[in-house]
């Protein structure tokens, strides 16, 4: 996603944990694209700093354009419904830390009057399902969230936009077995800028997931328990 | 759920995994490093894979773990005043391309295709068509990042610990993972090169022009007709290209320093067997020799002069589903003419269709301990696997041996112990160095099994 921003000439502000890995990628993207890069710390877990986050970025930045919500955590969801931890963790991550931290945002673009939010759902949280149903109700609750976010901030021009992309070739997903249609990053990118030039609400990448998502949604419960889906 | 690995990082089965010839094909576990320190982390025994543009078995291991380099391939470092750019060894040669062909940048050797990584090509010590001029890949590396067994990570180059590599430059993944290449790049004016086909009606002919310095040029290779016999053996079209100046490149094609992108093709499906047949490449080898043979002296992309296999993505698929083997061997030069003339003698006897060959002169050889690149002749030869095709390429093995000459790993999928130890005198310095480093020797490969190495 960053290097596709980059190699559209906008200035791009790295901001996550591994700030190691983020100054290497950093260099990366500055040697693609030639557009300036920073690197800043955030964390979603400690939403008692997202404020902090945001107004280091903001400073680096001058001006702050967009935010792109890229952060999520899979998890193991045998291993959280054992241990309350796991599931803590998951649901922090995917909800609370991106509803915190997009709240900072929301409020910095809303006084801007101008901008706009991209935000990393999943189809998972589309329908619940049995092999991942915490992640997939964190990014359900974050998707329901984005609705109301998306309301508040047009009155003010920033567009929100949801996406919610189908499985993708990344570490969240190797070696994970039976993954349909998995897509690579890089094109999974550009899907989700172009659909950002074209102020898309909410997004399905790629796009077939938009018409499966749309049959999984209507079996009816009383069907879908029964199924191993 | 894939079972734990004691470095914690996840697992993929991939039941076919192959080298660019679909030749062997073998089941490995691989993992997939997404970050640097993940790299360093890897443990057991183990080998790097690239992007899998290797034709044989030197990217295979099916006893162990294939490590991914593909998600580490960033930009990390360019200095415009040296023209060195370090990167991560998963960045490929089109990635580098890319970004720093538009600034007059380019390449300093290429093989073949854009699409291996810095790492294959530094593992691979791989040549390009200036090979008499420019060496090999690792002549113009100033240094690159080792991890070793231990888990170690040392810096080598040609000034700091040379023996290891000189080791690691050809030594096919054994020493190692590469983590780091710092490439020192070539200054050039434009994207296109000025491109320049003659007609050599038979071996003697295209030998010559490749040695003649009055046709001379930064790249010069030829085209080989495979099937053509008698008078005609060896026949086939001279090539030679120089980077274009700016001036040179016409106005019409916009920015000299780039090319439009190519629009990818990709084959829809396999094709069958008999496809390519001696019927199909008689007559592809002829019209090509007649077009190809006439074009004169013409403006060329750089794409299509360097890479003009990589237009359609997965051509390899045009050889079937038995998949094919690329045969690539170097003869010294005073028996090179005589003993490819044998080769090709045979080859064509045999009836078997070879789509593409390609004829090469190199310079002298390299301190890589096994660099494939020697002073003399080298083909390569793309034929299908059939029925037959091995015992004629043992056969071809023996000219090759006898004549004191060595087949290159890269392409290999099954040559033997014996004519790969006459062809590598230097394995023993090789294997001595590789102990130093890997004592309990976990780096290896089908291909390293497979030759004793
Ligand atoms: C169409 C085509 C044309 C070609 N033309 C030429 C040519 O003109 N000249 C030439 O020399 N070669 C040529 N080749 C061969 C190719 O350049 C080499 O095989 C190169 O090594 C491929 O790079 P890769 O990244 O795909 O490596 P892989 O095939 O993945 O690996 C090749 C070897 O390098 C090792 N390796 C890969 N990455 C690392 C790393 N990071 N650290 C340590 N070891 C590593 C592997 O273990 C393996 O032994 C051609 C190949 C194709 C498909
Ligand atoms: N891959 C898929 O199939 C898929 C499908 C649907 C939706 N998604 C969503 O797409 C987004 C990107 O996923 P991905 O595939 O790139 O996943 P990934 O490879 O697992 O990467 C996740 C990233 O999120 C960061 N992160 C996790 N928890 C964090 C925290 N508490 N604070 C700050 N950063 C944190 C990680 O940072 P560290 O480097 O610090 O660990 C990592 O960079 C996520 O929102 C994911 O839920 C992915």
């Amino acid at each position: 996603m960053a290097l596709e921003l980059a190699k559209r000439g906008h200035p791009v502000y790295l901001a996550g944990r591994d700030q190691e890995e983020l100054a290497r990628t950093a260099s990366d993207l500055q040697l693609r694209s030639g557009a300036p890069v920073w690197v800043g710390e955030f964390d979603a877990g400690r939403p008692d700093l997202h404020s902090v986050y945001f107004e280091e970025a903001r400073v680096a930045c001058g001006k702050i354009e967009g935010v792109v919500l890229a952060f999520g955590y899979l998890g193991d969801q045998g291993r959280a419904e054992q241990e309350p931890d796991e599931a803590r963790r998951i649901m922090e991550a995917n909800y609370n830390g991106a509803v915190s931290i997009l709240l900072v945002a929301a409020n910095y673009l809303e006084a801007e009057g101008a901008g706009w939010i991209v935000a990393l759902g999943s189809v998972s949280g589309d329908r619940g399902r049995q092999s991942n149903y915490i992640y997939g109700s964190a990014k359900a609750g974050t998707a329901v969230f984005l609705q109301g976010l998306r309301s508040r901030l047009f009155k003010s021009g920033v567009h929100v936009m949801t996406v919610k992309p189908g499985p993708v070739d990344t570490g969240m997903t190797f070696g994970m077995e039976g993954l349909p249609l998995l897509a690579q990053p890089d094109a999974v990118s550009r899907a989700i800028l172009n659909a950002l030039d074209k102020r898309q609400d909410v997004v399905y990448v790629p796009w077939p997931w938009r018409l499966i998502m749309a049959v999984l949604r209507a079996v009816p419960e009383k069907l879908f328990k029964r199924t191993s889906i | 759920m894939t079972p734990e690995r004691a470095d914690g990082l996840a697992v993929k089965r991939l039941e076919g995994l192959s080298g660019w010839g679909r030749h062997p094909l073998a089941a490995c576990s691989a993992v997939r490093p997404e970050r640097h320190r993940d790299l360093l982390a890897v443990q057991g025994p183990r080998l790097a894979r690239g992007r899998g543009r290797s034709y044989g078995d030197a990217a295979l291991r099916s006893d162990g773990t294939v490590v991914l380099t593909e998600r580490l391939d960033r930009f990390l470092e360019f200095d415009e005043t040296t023209g060195i750019l370090r990167a991560e060894s998963g960045a490929t040669l089109k990635d580098v391309i890319d970004a720093f062909l538009p600034q007059g940048w380019f390449l300093p050797v290429t093989p073949g295709t854009q699409y291996c990584s810095l790492g294959g090509c530094l593992a691979a010590d791989v040549h390009g068509k200036n090979h008499h001029r420019a060496g090999t890949f690792s002549a113009h590396v100033a240094g690159c990042g080792l991890v070793l067994a231990s888990g170690e990570r040392v810096v080598c180059g040609p000034e700091e610990r040379p023996e290891l590599y000189w080791a690691t430059a050809g030594g096919m993944g054994l020493t190692g993972i590469i983590d780091e290449v710092a490439l020192r790049l070539q200054r050039v004016e434009s994207a296109y090169l000025k491109v320049k086909h003659q007609k050599a009606p038979d071996l003697a002919t295209a030998v010559r022009l490749l040695s003649d310095p009055a046709h001379d040029a930064t790249y010069t290779v030829a085209w080989i007709d495979c099937l053509a016999t008698g008078s005609s053996l060896g026949r086939g079209v001279f090539m030679a290209g120089e980077h274009a100046a700016q001036h040179e490149v016409s106005l019409r094609f916009g920015n000299p320093k780039s090319c439009k992108p190519k629009r990818q093709k990709r084959l829809p499906f396999d094709l069958p067997a008999w496809a390519l047949n001696p019927v199909t490449v008689r007559l592809f080898n002829s019209a090509y020799y007649a077009a190809q043979g006439s074009k004169g002296t013409f403006v060329s992309r750089y794409d299509s002069f360097f890479y003009p296999l990589d237009g359609v993505l997965d051509w390899n698929r045009l050889y079937g589903k038995r998949g094919f083997v690329q045969y690539q061997y170097v003869l010294p030069t005073a028996v090179a003419e005589e003993g490819t003339a044998e080769i090709l003698g045979r080859l064509s006897h045999s009836k078997r269709a070879s789509f593409l060959a390609v004829l090469k002169r190199f310079g002298p050889q390299g301190p890589g301990m096994l660099s494939f690149p020697m002073e003399g002749l080298t083909l390569a030869l793309d034929i299908p696997v059939s029925p037959g095709l091995f015992e004629l390429l043992d056969e071809l093995d023996g000219i090759v041996m006898k004549l004191g000459g060595r087949v290159y790993l890269a392409k290999d999928s099954r040559t033997g112990r014996e004519v790969f130890k006459a062809g590598y005198p230097r394995l023993e310095e090789f294997l001595a160095i590789r102990r130093s480093v890997d004592p309990e020797g976990l780096f290896s490969s089908d291909l390293a099994r497979r030759l004793g190495i």
